[in-house]
């Protein structure tokens, strides 16, 4: 029999798609404006955030109603539950984007230090995380968890090169290019700190799905 | 929109005190829950509406019940009209002893609604759907109400008060005798039912009144200490006696 909750579990189910997908598109236009260099797109992504706020106040507003009211038990209170934690690793995956659409802003009107070859590379890693651990909550797919979890560690190995590359060819050579590097190392670190949210989400539907926190141990993950 | 708009409202039993100064406002359409613990007046809230408590010795009321433009504790007031208008459901279904479809035929012929037996038995299906009960009785109907279960027997009584176009229900505790599936089905169809019909639920169900209102009011010795969206009196009650009280805390 379809209960109440249910009803009410959809909408809260719904919320939480709506929040990744302006998620979503704050990390891809911030990144898109740093590439194209397009102020106007990273101010977009500053000024959007706010709906995002609004959105994650709403979420949790929400999730505390139904715990009220409801008293859920078992599946639906792992869900509620996970739902207030993705919401949260969402909210700071958005500030994320603002940090590189204001490290973007910073860049725009100096002459580009290198072409950029990791910090893209990088990016398509962390937006492919996001997307498949916001699938994996919304289809309950474990599995897929797992893959975004296992993905982290080529995150970190990309941000670790784009690091090298600035320390050792640019800043330690040439300490005129340190106001160029430093907003590109910063927007590494913001990447990888994202796809770092995405596997908290991933672990969070593992324990929603299996009633399993794998959180600190990985070895749980098989 | 409110429907109800009490206002001032004092109920003495003899010397007792049973409301207090009781001022709230009812919604149109919504389901709005009274809790509180035994004795805080909440039943005596409700029969307030329909004039109930007339029935008791020595009862005196002062202040405003406004239903529909009308005030409903005024010695003018129609009460034949009112109580058809304003229907309650109790604790204990109490179907009469008759069968299916004289229990709704009853109060169509007294108020004189219908007596064309087409038309009668046009409104008896259509109260019957309206609380799903057609489809399981319309075979039935000569049967004797008694033999129905206590939730089919909740329904009926429901179906009762739609037969005479009551559009205010009032119901007094109407799940506490239902085991929890039949009390699920009867919270699905009073959410069902304030599409059209404003409801007002007295329940010891503290659960039941988060799931299912709209509305809540919490009352303390005849004082209606708390009244808002049940959103907020179950999240962020303003008084400490709420609190104290949806936290289990009271007394």
């Amino acid at each position: 029999m379809e209960r109440h909750l249910d009803e009410e579990l959809k909408e809260l189910h719904k919320d939480i798609l709506q929040m990744g997908v302006m998620t979503q598109e704050a990390i891809f236009k911030s990144v898109e404006s740093l590439k194209n260099r397009d102020k106007a797109q990273a101010q977009a992504v500053l000024d959007d955030d706010k709906k995002v706020d609004g959105m994650e106040n709403l979420i949790d507003e929400k999730c505390v109603d139904l715990i009220a009211r409801y008293q859920p038990m078992a599946k639906d209170v792992r869900f509620i539950a996970t739902a207030m934690k993705i919401n949260s690793d969402l909210e700071r995956i958005a500030d994320l984007a603002v940090d590189i659409a204001q490290r973007s802003l910073e860049l725009a009107d100096k002459p580009l230090l290198k072409p950029l070859v990791d910090i893209p590379k990088l990016s398509v890693v962390a937006q492919a995380m996001v997307e498949e651990a916001i699938d994996a909550f919304v289809n309950k797919d474990a599995a897929l968890a797992r893959k975004v979890v296992l993905s982290d560690p080529e995150a970190d190995r990309l941000r670790t090169l784009v690091y090298e590359e600035l320390v050792n060819d640019y800043m330690a050579r040439d300490a005129k290019t340190v106001d160029r590097a430093v907003p590109l190392l910063l927007i590494s670190r913001h990447l990888e700190r994202i796809c770092d949210h995405a596997t908290n989400i991933a672990e969070d539907v593992i324990y929603m799905v299996e009633a399993k926190v794998v959180k600190p141990h990985p070895e749980q993950l098989s | 929109m409110d429907k109800i708009i009490v206002r001032g409202l004092n109920l003495w039993y003899g010397d007792f005190p049973a409301l207090i100064n009781v001022n709230a406002d009812f919604k149109e359409k919504k389901i709005t829950a009274i809790i509180g613990p035994s004795g805080c007046g909440k039943s005596t809230m409700l029969r307030v509406f329909n004039r109930m408590n007339d029935l008791i010795e020595g009862v005196r009321v002062t202040g405003e019940v406004d239903i529909d433009g009308t005030n409903a504790v005024s010695p003018e007031a129609d009460l034949i009209y009112l109580r058809r208008k304003v229907g309650m459901v109790f604790q204990r279904p109490n179907p009469f002893p008759l069968s299916i479809y004289e229990n709704i035929a009853f109060g169509l012929k007294i108020h004189g609604i219908e007596r064309n037996a087409d038309a009668l038995a046009g409104v008896i299906e259509e109260s019957l759907r309206r609380v799903l009960l057609w489809d399981d009785l319309k075979d039935k109907l000569k049967r004797s109400a008694l033999r129905l279960s206590l939730e089919q027997k909740q329904r009926l009584c429901i179906a009762r008060l739609l037969a005479v176009k009551s559009d205010v229900l009032l119901m007094d505790e109407p799940c506490s005798t239902l085991d929890p599936q039949a009390t699920e089905r009867i919270e699905e169809l009073m959410r069902e039912l304030k599409n059209n019909y404003t409801i007002v639920v007295v329940t010891h169900n503290m659960q039941q009144a988060a799931r299912v209102s709209d509305e809540t009011g919490f009352m303390l010795l005849g004082e209606m200490v708390e009244f808002a969206a049940t959103r907020e009196i179950f999240t962020a009650p303003k008084d400490k006696r709420t609190e104290d009280y949806i936290t289990g805390r009271y007394g």
